[in-house]
């Protein structure tokens, strides 16, 4: 015989106060919706180069198109339904609502499954994550942009960011470095960023072929072409780890303070909220306390890069 | 808290009728280990004679009632060209019998982790609330250092917790469930010896520990011995199984994974409790490892549990349960690490030469 005084009623959720402060999952807007994610359809597939496309997304819902708003630097979990998710890094204008654009290499297993979609198949986003550049704390110093590779997709936020806000900034400079010519993303925007977002702007290989007419090198050797004052300046340092370290000491002795260095890690992260504990550097978390770091960060911090 | 006195014949009686009409996990020996010791696990119960109210400690600990191994996070359905994203919260109501102090403790330090900060997880939420905590003292094993890690006494995140002195059980009475629960039971106010037993019930628990580690400072410690060779030596000895973090009653970490359904007609996201030692934890897209070396990941593991995380303000996680070095294959525990690592140092600073050439 069931006796029913005995019997703990099903979804009791707020009744006993057991953890001090808990959010109330019934009201929507005390607590962002992290597990569900917006449906996206693939609006547009532009090939950049052999490995890497540049994929532009549109939010069905009207109404989360409209809550969907992200600052420069921070990422969003790409999800290709039955493959899985991957935290990729928003490269379009924070402005732009109607359109999300992301640059992805085909890499893993997610991505190997987004390549194989075509336009108008339905996909979904969650976020946005993460910390982002501080674009209001640059407001009237020059900014120094440095990119190496796949670098120049976190980059083309910022870049959008300044192109809107062009004269609250001083001198703007984009440095981009790639292994090899054919690896150059986003040559088609190079003159419109350097003649309509009056950057001055310096490419360079390292693997130069016959077509490649311009310099051949390491990023650094490119900082020598301008002229800035270093106490007046912040930079953006985007790239693969093993760039990071030379190119911010490089910065360091050129005179740029370590806390006005921004640098982009990445890890694999699995949930983008701080819980899974797979993206952690030192004792902190890339998704909720990166992936932008000051360099004096993650010179504080242990096996950041 | 309410503070009652109730006869063990009495407790048997009410722990049945709870026991009978709700699913209900308590303590049962389930194998003899190696050494002829039973083994005990939290297993499900229907009645109240199959629940060991005497048992040592659980094999496992008790997170996996809110964390399990493996948790459906979300389904796809799929429909031509199409999907439609299904997420469900709902976790049935079940009773915990005879959680120990540091097992409550590490639910605690859990309820820290997932339900603070900016996005508190609705899963764990739904598990925990859903639940009635019966905790239980004990005297501790030869190995346990939870006195050590102040854990060895607990103030709240239980319904109901029983202190054995003798002929009755001592009861704190945290929630009004369990005060409805109670009324139907012979029930009394303590009296003036009983609060005599339970201090003195107190005091025996604290001084039975055999094992102590010293914690203070540590976080400090394993800044400056980043880089000691400590590290190596014990790396060299791990496997990188993970069994100390499927045992431990607060590692959480995981790992999300997205499968086909068998039909092919929709997918399933679930997460599955992983450990920092496995191999490719640090792995990112590209097969860059980010801690490709065994004692790096075990350096990892005792940075999270000693020093802690800024999610939960830098407070250390570890109950003192040991379990994790019960469950070791290689033999490595808490207890040796850190008096190894603190040997070391202070060493170096008692004597009057510069610190050994660190390789």
């Amino acid at each position: 015989m069931h006796d029913m005084r005995f019997t703990i009623p099903g979804q009791d959720l707020n009744r006993e106060p057991f953890a001090v402060k808990i959010p109330d999952f019934q009201k929507k807007s005390e607590v962002m919706i992290t597990d569900k994610g917006y449906k996206c359809r693939i609006t547009n597939i532009v090939p950049l180069s052999g490995l890497e496309r540049l994929f532009q997304l549109r939010i069905i819902d009207p109404l989360e198109r409209e809550v969907f708003n992200f600052r420069p630097g921070q990422f969003l979990m790409l999800e290709v339904p039955g493959y899985g998710e991957a935290p990729i890094s928003i490269s379009s204008s924070t402005s732009n609502h109607e359109f999300i654009e992301l640059c992805i290499r085909k890499a893993g297993h997610v991505t190997s499954a987004l390549f194989e979609a075509r336009q108008g198949a339905f996909v979904s986003i969650r976020g946005p994550f993460g910390t982002a550049f501080p674009m209001a704390e640059m407001q009237g110093h020059n900014v120094l942009l440095i990119a190496g590779g796949l670098g120049i997709a976190p980059m083309r936020a910022p870049l959008f960011w300044i192109n809107d806000h062009r004269d609250k900034y001083r001198d703007v400079f984009l440095l981009y470095g790639a292994k090899e010519p054919s690896q150059m993303l986003f040559t088609y925007q190079f003159e419109e960023w350097k003649k309509v977002s009056h950057v001055q702007m310096s490419t360079i290989v390292e693997n130069p072929d016959e077509s490649w007419t311009g310099r051949s090198g390491m990023i650094t050797a490119l900082l020598d072409e301008f002229t800035f004052d270093p106490k007046e300046t912040y930079a953006i340092v985007c790239g693969p780890p093993v760039m990071f370290k030379f190119v911010c000491s490089h910065l360091d002795r050129l005179g740029i303070p370590m806390n006005r260095m921004f640098v982009s890690l990445e890890r694999r992260m699995h949930c983008g909220m701080g819980k899974c504990c797979r993206c952690m550097v030192g004792s902190t978390f890339t998704c909720l306390d990166g992936p932008v770091f000051d360099y004096w960060s993650v010179m504080n911090l242990k096996e950041a890069i | 808290m309410i503070y009652k006195v109730i006869s063990k014949g009495e407790f048997k009686a009410f722990i049945d009728a709870l026991v009978q009409n709700n699913s209900s996990f308590g303590p049962r020996k389930v194998d003899t280990g190696s050494n002829g010791k039973p083994i005990y696990q939290f297993m499900p119960v229907k009645s109240v004679d199959e629940i060991e109210f005497d048992y040592t400690v659980t094999h496992s600990s008790a997170k996996h009632f809110f964390l399990p191994y493996r948790d459906e996070l979300s389904h796809f359905n799929f429909s031509d060209g199409n999907w439609e994203q299904e997420i469900r919260y709902e976790a049935p109501p079940i009773i915990l019998i005879g959680l120990r102090p540091c097992d409550i403790n590490a639910v605690n330090i859990l309820d820290d982790v997932m339900l603070h900060g900016a996005y508190p997880s609705p899963y764990y939420l739904a598990r925990r609330k859903n639940n009635f905590i019966i905790g239980m003292d004990h005297l501790p094993l030869p190995d346990c250092f939870c006195h050590s890690m102040n854990r060895h006494t607990v103030n709240h995140g239980f319904n109901l917790f029983c202190s054995d002195i003798g002929d009755s059980y001592y009861l704190s009475i945290n929630s009004s469930k369990a005060f409805n629960f109670l009324k139907e039971f012979k029930i009394e106010e303590p009296t003036y010896e009983d609060n005599c037993s339970l201090i003195e019930r107190r005091k025996n628990i604290k001084n039975s520990f055999e094992t102590k580690i010293e914690v203070s400072g540590l976080p400090c410690f394993l800044d400056i011995e980043f880089d000691s060779p400590i590290w190596q030596k014990w790396g060299d000895k791990c496997l990188s199984c993970g069994s100390c973090a499927m045992v431990c009653p607060t590692c959480y970490c995981y790992s999300v994974e997205e499968r086909f359904d068998v039909d092919l007609k929709g997918s399933t996201r679930q997460n599955h409790l992983y450990s920092c030692n496995l191999v490719d934890f640090a792995q990112v897209t590209g097969g860059h490892n980010f801690r490709p070396k065994t004692g790096d990941r075990l350096k990892y593991r005792y940075y999270h549990h000693y020093r802690g995380f800024a999610a939960n303000d830098n407070q250390q996680i570890c109950v003192g349960c040991n379990r994790c070095g019960r469950a070791c294959l290689a033999d490595i525990n808490p207890k040796d690490v850190i008096n190894d690592l603190r040997l070391e140092r202070e060493s170096c600073m008692i004597c009057v030469l510069p610190s050994p050439d660190k390789t």
